[in-house]
């Protein structure tokens, strides 16, 4: 493998690492606070994609102006699907919740297909964030610099909302301790509303700039970057923000190096990401940075 | 009449009567309703099995259409001609012992439920570990796993171009009958000391740890049980249908079992059966919202994807507003048929005079 090839698969690793990262952050802090696979999540980027395309292709409007209504919408439909789907269930079984989620997905998912076409559109890519950059022989696109810039700037954003506001105080103690937050003057739901706030606008962010790396969307096109951010959550550490960063970082990483590294087992992709889950989950269950949590009877 | 003797005419009754109503709909019923009916049996399977996990031994696994997979092309592999497998495996040819095998339906059924239990085995082995949302996120990556496995063995399993000239089976005996014989095995295990031990964990873990129940021995014993079913649901799914490819085994499938199940009542294997009836009748009936229609001379055009929609939203209604289902965690029984039609419950001893 040559120099260039190296920097370049790093450069699509980081890129891959960082859109992961992003998305990951959303599970993570739902998972913290209600102990739930949001699995919606997912599909929230999709939602996000397609509101910017028809933003930008049917209502022309500038893209930076799409972006933010896709971001604001994809946050409004996140908070409302706690609202209606999780809030109501929050004393039931966990495998209700989880079913709710699943069926939550599937609506969305299926919706997509209904409202829009299962066929696959093209994204475009304005050309004021999106242009070819030369050094030597090297040539990437500007996203290769400008995806993991976004992705380092949102994560101090949230890691100092997380750890220095007054709503990322609540939010850590909801995590720790539902009821006793809740005793303690926390405003429980306005807390977990909070966090479907932060969680789906990352995802809306990811979701974008995911079509604007791999400018085709389709209403399924959430499914398997959805499950592989939960992987890297798990694998840094479920309920943990810089965990999930690793988790995202080490994935995406990963599956560049192994397709460069052994283009035969190209086909094998995306049982990467399930093979390492096992392998965490089996070897170190808590993740890299996750605590130890013990049951309490 | 003693109310024992009552039930076991009643039972007879019941098997007479299914057995009629078979013969009846394999003399007079047409193609597509004999293969509407078929489906409904494969799917009663599927849902009676994925029960076990879930309703009665409170696993959340999403892995059942890995396991229906691996069951649907062993049971392929096994009956397909020598003559066709040289044709349809034209990429690359199927490696030597598998080439040559022909074997008869029956057996080769059996034997993909039971790989697929084998399989459920090692799977369950490391995963069983695991609980609730993770076990799920675990289950549903194998499942995933092994459907990228089979695209990609491509001198084994043809890869995505899948299998065709499946040996067909039309008749409503079989599939009825093994879903039947799916619902006795299960029913009796359920109310065996097993079974307790099942519903032991699914209720409380810990106690039941403390109780002296081996945790992990009973999970694992219900999820491979849960395989080997799902496994002969998928033969039968490739003998129905006379077709298999990787995308077939999508999470579509396990969706709609968890649908079939939540439908039915997590923890009732009668809410399975009549689930699984009725959400494959009304996956077919309901087949008219995606043609175009003609509505009061309004030309409405077909929409596809409305029915899963449609089952999306059933789903999140059940699970929201009536969470029990049809039957919650009861079963079918005659006490609750003759209680209802006035058949005096024999009296305790000593106290009434009775038959």
């Amino acid at each position: 493998m040559t120099g260039e090839i190296f920097l370049q698969n790093l450069a699509n690793g980081i890129s891959l690492g960082s859109l992961y990262a992003l998305i990951a952050i959303g599970y993570t802090m739902v998972y913290g606070i209600l102990r739930l696979i949001n699995f919606a999540h997912a599909d929230l980027l999709m939602v996000a994609a397609y509101v910017a395309f028809y933003g930008i292709l049917v209502f022309t409007l500038p893209w930076w102006l799409s972006f933010l209504i896709a971001i604001v919408v994809t946050a409004i439909l996140g908070v409302s699907i706690e609202k209606v789907a999780y809030r109501p269930l929050r004393d039931a079984p966990r495998i209700s919740v989880l079913i709710s989620a699943i069926g939550v997905s599937f609506l969305l998912e299926n919706l997509g297909i209904v409202a829009i076409g299962a066929r696959p559109k093209s994204f475009p890519r304005p050309e004021d964030i999106v242009w070819n950059i030369n050094i030597g022989d090297i040539s990437f696109l500007s996203l290769t610099i400008i995806i993991p810039l976004i992705t380092v700037i949102l994560l101090v954003a949230v890691t100092y909302m997380v750890n220095k506001t007054k709503i990322g105080t609540a939010m850590r103690a909801v995590s720790r301790d539902f009821e006793t937050a809740s005793l303690m003057a926390v405003d429980v739901n306005k807390v977990v509303s909070a966090t479907f706030v932060v969680g789906s606008s990352l995802a809306a962010v990811g979701g974008i700039m995911w079509s604007l790396q791999y400018p085709q969307i389709d209403p399924l096109m959430g499914v398997f970057p959805g499950l592989k951010c939960f992987i890297a959550a798990v694998m840094g550490g479920i309920g943990s923000i810089p965990g999930a960063m690793l988790g995202g970082f080490i994935l995406g990483m990963g599956e560049v190096f192994l397709v460069a590294f052994m283009p035969e087992l190209s086909g094998y992709r995306d049982a990467f990401a399930f093979v390492i889950l096992i392998f965490i989950l089996l070897f170190k269950p808590t993740g890299i940075l996750g605590e130890n949590v013990v049951e309490k009877v | 009449m003693d109310r024992q003797k009552i039930k076991t005419f009643l039972t007879l009754g019941l098997v007479l009567l299914s057995c009629l109503v078979l013969f009846w709909g394999e003399q007079y019923l047409g193609k597509f309703s004999t293969r509407v009916l078929n489906l409904a049996a494969i799917f009663v399977i599927l849902g009676a099995s994925m029960n076990l996990v879930l309703g009665f031994t409170g696993m959340f696994s999403l892995g059942h259409a890995g396991f229906m997979c691996v069951g649907a092309y062993v049971s392929a592999i096994l009956t397909m001609s020598p003559e066709s497998k040289e044709m349809i495996y034209f990429m690359e040819p199927i490696i030597s012992p598998l080439d040559k095998i022909h074997w008869p339906v029956f057996p080769a059924i059996l034997t993909a439920g039971l790989v697929a239990a084998f399989f459920g085995f090692l799977i369950g082995f490391p995963a069983l570990r695991l609980r609730d949302d993770y076990l799920a996120i675990a289950t549903l990556g194998f499942g995933e796993i092994i459907r990228i496995i089979v695209t990609n063995t491509i001198s084994i399993t043809n890869g995505s171009l899948g299998l065709k000239n499946i040996p067909p089976i039309k008749s409503l005996w079989v599939y009825w009958g093994f879903a039947i014989a799916t619902i006795w095995i299960l029913k009796q295990l359920i109310n065996s000391s097993w079974g307790y031990a099942f519903k032991a964990i699914r209720d409380n873990e810990i106690a039941a740890e403390a109780m002296g129940i081996d945790i992990f021995k009973h999970k694992l014993m219900s999820f491979t049980i849960g395989a080997f079913f799902a496994g002969l649901a998928g033969a039968l799914m490739g003998h129905l249908i006379t077709s298999v490819d990787p995308t077939m085994f999508r999470f579509l499938f396990t969706f709609q079992i968890l649908l079939i199940i939540v439908l039915g009542g997590l923890g009732s294997l009668t809410g399975s059966v009549i689930a699984g009836v009725l959400v494959t009748v009304m996956m077919e009936v309901l087949r008219f919202v995606e043609q175009p229609m003609n509505l009061f001379g309004l030309q409405i055009p077909g929409i596809p994807g409305m029915r899963m929609v449609i089952f999306a939203l059933l789903l999140l209604v059940v699970i929201l507003f009536y969470r029990q289902g049809l039957m919650g965690t009861r079963e079918f029984n005659w006490d609750w048929v003759l209680d209802k039609v006035g058949v005096g419950r024999r009296k305790e001893k000593g106290v009434g005079v009775d038959g």
